[in-house]
């Protein structure tokens, strides 16, 4: 991979070249919250560690949106025009969410919706000398580094960045202002990598030991806890609408007033709501909470085919979203520690 | 599958036309449809135990497994029974009416591994939605099969879809016609009034281990008919079954047809007893 070095105080400079792409985005403080946002300014964006309260998936994979209008039988054929954008400062387990959610959404028969957003999105990771926050369980998921799915990744190193290049679109960005870029990368400079590393390393507040937790997800398919769990559950659906890797979307059509004129439209929709999977003739495949709370778990911890693993990238965000303290965390204790 | 312009969106539906609809029982209604596309409509390639996605505008869109055969191409035929709002919808349109289909999605049944082999259908309800595209395919390509047989099981001779159909077919010699029905109002039925397992007594002469099984019915029926199908010896990965789950999109990404960590548009419709036993809460 092509791996360059710039000055600390150059991104500024950087960020305002990549305006000759698109639009430009990226963690920005809104109140108390911090989103993936529009960044007028190199000042708006939050580059420190931490984490925004919505994945980049929003962005990608919209919580609600027209898929195409229809006046009787005649569909619009036409896709949404995306404008092109840079996000700035994604987390390298939200990298991971995306590379997830690209082979749902790319494999096969590819989503022309995520596909289009995706190809005119380019992603500039970053990453810092400390974990994002005290929740953060990417290291026990093996989502703390990244080595593809963006296009540019910064590692802020304190005095410097080492960018790699990841992609050609992040060669053209690199290209729009070669000047701010260095590609001696001399000792020095590789033992703070190492070093910034092996610090990070020892400051993960919580881990899960994964060695063993797929395992006695298998064997505790029917074990008391996931009553307890589904007894507890609001069902608020917010550790879905979190989750970098939750893909689920529902359909429906929507009239207009004029007649035989409507839309088509797509929004999250959430493994844990009644709902889910609901059959005309009202026959429900999962009419337990604590049965849909276990599939989702059971997707997270242990294995989901598509992604041909867990599906969890670690980002913690669950962790502070649920109400009643259910989360990858707390479930995986509850799992390790029954008899 | 259907090769698509590039750059097409794969949730548009395709314009298909009515041509004939008439009831097959009270709930129960047979489509028959084709592609305005007449190009579409004859090149259309598909497999026995496939579903397509059916769109009425301003109502939304229901999957509806495909009960014609890819041997009889021009025309798709479909049994719907009327129990939610896309199939009310479908139940007022005439002939003529214009719909919206995509598809076909999801994987059939495995025909290069049942041919050779004998076969039994097993049908309860509307399982016969699925497996008369079976039977019909094995039919016109009968050389290619072992010994046949249709074990259909239902209510009443009412509610026995395509009964006609089948009555003929038991005078065929190249079909074990086997009909059932729990109990007869009419008085008039002349086939048998059994469980759709008390008609196994009647099949006679298969070679057990090269017998394939395909199994389709209400959840109820599942448990009698596994349990006589491994009891007589047919090994587990030779029984199929086609199950229903709520689709929304049809090709792996909408979510709502997982089962433990499969999707079944994907994986399915159709699935072996073996992948029942070794995938929790696959029916």
């Amino acid at each position: 991979m092509r791996v360059l070095w710039m000055e600390k105080g150059k991104l500024k400079e950087f960020f305002y070249s990549m305006k000759a792409f698109g639009e430009l985005w990226g963690p920005i403080q809104k109140g108390k919250t911090r989103i993936y946002g529009k960044a007028e300014n190199f000042s708006d964006l939050k580059l420190e560690p931490g984490r925004t309260a919505l994945p980049i998936k929003k962005l990608i994979h919209p919580s609600k949106f027209t898929m195409f209008k229809y006046d009787k039988q005649e569909y619009s054929t036409k896709l949404e025009n995306i404008p092109r954008r840079v996000i700035l400062g994604v987390s390298p387990c939200d990298i991971h969410g995306l590379l997830k959610l690209d082979e749902i959404f790319l494999e096969e028969e590819p989503d022309p919706y995520y596909e289009k957003r995706r190809d005119n999105t380019a992603i500039i990771g970053i990453s810092y000398c400390k974990p994002c926050c005290d929740s953060c369980i990417c290291q026990s998921m093996g989502t703390d580094v990244v080595d593809e799915g963006y296009d540019l990744f910064f590692s802020d190193l304190e005095d410097f960045y080492l960018v790699w290049v990841g992609s050609s679109l992040g060669d053209d960005l690199v290209r729009l202002n070669p000047a701010v870029f260095h590609d001696d990368i001399d000792r020095t400079k590789l033992e703070k990598f190492v070093e910034c590393k092996k610090e990070r390393d020892k400051l993960f507040a919580c881990s899960i030991d994964m060695d063993v937790l797929p395992d006695i997800m298998e064997l505790s398919y029917d074990s008391p806890i996931w009553d307890e769990l589904g007894d507890k559950c609001l069902e608020c659906g917010a550790c879905t609408m979190v989750c970098p890797s939750c893909n689920c979307y529902n359909v429906i059509d929507e009239v207009y007033l004029s007649e035989g004129k409507g839309k088509r439209f797509r929004y999250w929709d959430c493994c844990i709501f009644k709902e889910y999977s609901l059959v005309a003739g009202d026959h429900n495949f999962r009419e337990n909470r604590g049965e849909r709370l276990r599939l989702w778990y059971g997707h997270k911890l242990n294995s989901f085919g598509p992604y041909g693993r867990p599906a969890c990238v670690g980002c913690g965000r669950c962790v502070d979203a649920c109400p009643v303290d259910i989360n990858v965390l707390t479930v995986a204790r509850a799992l390790l520690e029954s008899k | 599958m259907h090769e698509k312009e590039e750059n097409s969106n794969p949730y548009l539906p395709e314009h298909a036309r009515i041509v004939r609809k008439y009831n097959l029982s009270s709930d129960v209604r047979f489509f028959q449809i084709r592609y305005v596309d007449m190009d579409r409509a004859l090149t259309m390639k598909y497999l026995p135990g496939q579903f397509m996605m059916f769109s009425v505008p301003g109502v939304g869109e229901a999957p509806f497994s495909i009960s014609s055969t890819p041997s009889r191409p021009g025309l798709l035929e479909f049994c719907i029974r009327e129990v939610g709002d896309v199939t009310s919808a479908l139940f007022k349109l005439k002939e003529n009416a214009i719909i919206g289909i995509r598809g076909p999605y999801g994987d059939g049944f495995p025909l290069d591994d049942i041919q050779g082999h004998d076969l039994l259908i097993i049908v309860g309800g509307l399982g016969a939605a699925p497996l008369r595209s079976l039977l019909l395919y094995a039919l016109d390509n009968r050389d290619d099969f072992g010994k046949l047989y249709l074990l259909h099981g239902a209510r009443t001779p009412e509610d026995m879809l395509f009964r006609e159909e089948f009555l003929e077919m038991m005078e065929r010699d190249d079909l074990n016609c086997l009909l059932a029905v729990d109990e007869d109002p009419t008085g008039k039925w002349k086939c048998h009034i059994a469980r759709v397992t008390d008609l196994f007594d009647h099949v006679k002469d298969i070679d057990i281990e090269n017998t394939y099984a395909a199994v389709c019915g209400p959840p109820v029926m599942y448990k009698f008919v596994l349990e006589k199908l491994v009891n007589i010896g047919i090994p587990k990965n030779q029984i199929l079954m086609t199950l229903e789950r709520r689709m929304k999109c049809g090709m792996g990404k909408c979510g709502h047809c997982v089962v433990g960590d499969i999707y079944t548009c994907m994986e399915g419709p159709v699935f072996s007893y073996w992948d029942v036993l070794n995938m929790k809460g696959l029916i």
